[in-house]
């Protein structure tokens, strides 16, 4: 038997999980990781990985972690790009896994882009 | 807490099922992990997403694509390509029927299919995993449970159904709120709470889906009908020829238990409220309130006249209120979001949605949820996409075997329960058959007549003789024996039975005859008078013949002919034996050069 309070606990919990599934929606920030091949040599994956985890550690319902292809700038790999709505997008280039907590703590929770990883920092 | 990057949505309701998802999710697991992939992408087994016709259906989150007709060996290609490098698979996409294009790009909501519907039955079919009530609490479910136990009284419960306007989705379309509280108000020391889902009607499955698609919200309706009539305990009336269903409620009522969402003191306000599941053996008259609750009870499933009504003296001699799956589906809702908002959508006298099961000659078949009032010609070409391959539409048949055929004149009629009926069919379950010009009119009639005679209990004489004298004559008239009054006796011995017969079914079962005689009378009187099918259906009535002109003389129609009943040597015009053939068409399939016709 579950409480009122219980419920909820699990509405919140399980609405994260399927966060993934919805279209559209005006407040999701979206984690867009370059993984073509010259992405996944680089590294992506295990970035991917740990954005994943500091996501689901933070409990974080709004944010989807999603893949793309190659975008021509293999040297810069492994790149991410987060886009918050109404901001304009920041691509972070050569992200280890852990640089993805300062990015996750910073930029996604805290709204400040973390300037020294960003592709203009490196160029 | 398991967070996936990505979710493949799978749909496991029956359509997808017969065609083979259940493979697909298998594979889908194995490459998945095969790929090393597992930690980061899940696979979701949900209920119908209602087009049916591109089955299996399956949707990659968070791109949202459409992925339409998956063979287990496309399997490998989505792993590989969109869920390991992130790239969709552009010749696996959908083709929308409108556009004929298939766009990666397009969310599911702006596909051509989905653009006009407003889903609030279905709103959980196709987005949850029915077996899982968490995904279910997470979309609002058992909210409005909780609403109505902690913060309505039963009679506002009772007062909100009732001024959504609500109708019964059965067919008969009695307001729902009316029967509520005609339940509410009957006295006795126990009352019950039933669930028809006894979905007989052919052509119809909006009931099946909800049930695999989102049984939590059948659940849930329930429990706070339970609560608004004052009975403790409930029983779905669900057909065994609907396993999956089954075996979904199932689950999600243990569920619902574990979760103390039923049972003893729920919310510890003191309502206790249990359900319990009761399996039909699938007749069709079973479907009709006083011979399902006879069948719950344990006895034959055959209707007793009313009144009593059941909301005096039902199930067990008790006070029951009996409503259909559909109907049920919108109750939470409507708790939730108050009758103003339901009653917004529709028409002045059917408010909200109804979900219609497209088949039949339609290039979309499939499950649609429309705003009531939309009309009829909205629902067969903008989402269903028309008839294939180009042929003339005929007739949509609305209602089932209770219902009628409408023709094209009609098309623009709004659907509500009230313009059906004033057009010559009904509503019903909302089965919506399409025909084209190859259907004959006359064969449906007796279709439905055929599977009317099949099914009636047999307690009342007009239904069990009437109906039988009825198809005998539509036998004969399809078999080119049909004579001179033929229509005149039908039309008699339908009016008899429509007064006569004992329930519903049996008072409506002469609607095919009726309205198709009201409708395309020349088709009735073509095979009475010329001995003639005008749509070259009837066997009896038609001939193949070879056109000179156009035989080419490849013999391939003499090579596949059953009955060897086509002469001819290579390269000469070939002829067909009337006396001989057996009208199998196989020839005319064959034929390369559209030389072989019915006439």
């Amino acid at each position: 038997m579950k409480s009122l309070a219980e419920l909820e606990a699990i509405r919140k919990a399980t609405i994260s999980k399927i966060n993934v599934r919805k279209e559209n929606e005006a407040e999701t920030v979206r984690v867009v990781v370059g993984m073509a091949t010259c992405g996944i040599a680089a590294g992506a994956r295990p970035v991917m990985l740990s954005f994943m985890d500091e996501i689901s550690k933070r409990q974080l319902n709004h944010v989807t972690v999603s893949q793309t292809g190659c975008i021509g700038m293999c040297r810069l790999e492994p790149m991410v790009d987060v886009i918050v709505p109404g901001h304009e997008k920041v691509t972070y280039v050569h992200v280890k896994p852990e640089m993805v907590p300062r990015i996750v703590a910073e930029h996604i929770v805290n709204g400040r882009p973390v300037d020294e990883y960003t592709i203009g920092a490196a160029e | 807490m398991d967070i996936y990057r990505a979710h493949v949505l799978v749909c496991g309701g029956t359509g997808c099922s017969s065609s083979g998802s259940a493979t697909l999710i298998d594979r889908f697991n194995e490459k998945i992990a095969e790929n090393h992939l597992d930690k980061e992408v899940k696979v979701i087994r949900t209920g119908c997403f209602g087009l049916c016709e591109a089955g299996p259906v399956v949707i990659v989150y968070p791109d949202g694509t459409f992925y339409s007709r998956v063979k287990p060996e496309d399997v490998d290609e989505i792993v590989t390509e969109h869920l390991l490098k992130g790239r969709k698979v552009e010749h696996l996409v959908y083709v929308d029927h409108a556009t004929r294009q298939q766009d990666a790009e397009k969310k599911l909501e702006d596909i051509t299919f989905y653009k006009h519907q407003h889903r609030i039955a279905l709103r959980n079919c196709g987005v949850i995993d029915p077996e899982n009530i968490d995904e279910y609490l997470a979309m609002d479910g058992y909210r409005a449970l909780e609403k109505a136990l902690t913060q309505m009284t039963r009679e506002e419960v009772i007062d909100e159904i009732l001024k959504s306007g609500l109708r019964g989705r059965g067919g008969g379309g009695f307001p729902t709120g009316l029967k509520w509280k005609f339940t509410y108000q009957s006295q006795a020391d126990q009352k019950y709470v039933a669930c028809n889902a006894d979905e007989g009607d052919p052509g119809a499955f909006m009931d099946r889906s909800i049930l695999e698609g989102d049984p939590h919200a059948i659940i849930e309706a329930m429990a706070i009908a339970g609560y608004a009539i004052g009975a403790s305990q409930g029983y779905i009336y669900v057909r065994a020829e609907y396993p999956i269903a089954v075996k979904r409620l199932s689950i999600a009522i243990d569920q619902a238990r574990e979760y103390g969402l039923l049972g003893k003191n729920i919310f510890e306000t003191g309502f206790d409220f249990d359900l319990n599941i009761r399996l039909g053996a699938g007749a069709f008259v079973c479907g009709e309130e006083t011979a399902l609750m006879h069948s719950i009870e344990g006895k034959r499933g055959e209707p007793t006249a009313r009144p009593p009504f059941p909301a005096v003296k039902g199930l067990f001699g008790k006070p029951t209120m009996l409503n259909n799956v559909e109907t049920y589906a919108n109750v939470a809702q409507i708790i939730l979001h108050g009758a103003d908002w339901y009653a917004s959508m529709g028409t002045e006298k059917s408010k909200g949605t109804k979900v219609f099961a497209l088949g039949g000659k339609i290039n979309n078949t499939g499950l649609v949820e429309i705003p009531m009032g939309t009309p009829l010609r909205t629902i067969i070409y903008d989402i269903g996409g028309g008839c294939p391959n180009g042929k003339k539409f005929k007739a949509v048949q609305t209602g089932g075997p209770s219902g009628g055929c409408l023709p094209e004149s009609l098309l623009d009629t709004p659907v509500d329960y009230d313009n059906l009926i004033a057009a010559g069919s009904m509503m019903g379950s909302g089965g919506m058959i399409v025909m084209d010009e190859d259907n004959c009119m006359v064969d449906i009639a007796r279709f439905y007549l055929d599977f009317i005679v099949d099914e009636s209990c047999g307690k009342c004489a007009p239904c069990r003789i009437g109906t039988k004298r009825m198809k005998e004559i539509l036998d004969r008239i399809v078999e080119g024996k049909g004579e001179e009054g033929d229509i005149e006796k039908l039309e008699q011995l339908a009016q008899t039975i429509k007064n006569t017969a004992l329930c519903g079914l049996g008072q409506t079962a002469p609607n095919p005859v009726l309205s198709t005689l009201k409708f395309f009378r020349d088709e009735y009187e073509a095979h009475i008078k010329e001995k003639r099918c005008p749509a070259h259906h009837c066997r009896s009535l038609l001939q193949y013949k070879i056109d000179p002109a156009k035989c080419k003389g490849c013999t391939a129609c003499a090579r596949i002919c059953p009955a060897e009943a086509i002469s001819g040597t290579v390269k000469q015009p070939h002829v067909i034996d009337v006396q001989k053939c057996l009208k199998c068409g196989s020839c005319m399939e064959k034929c390369r050069f559209g030389a072989i016709s019915r006439v």
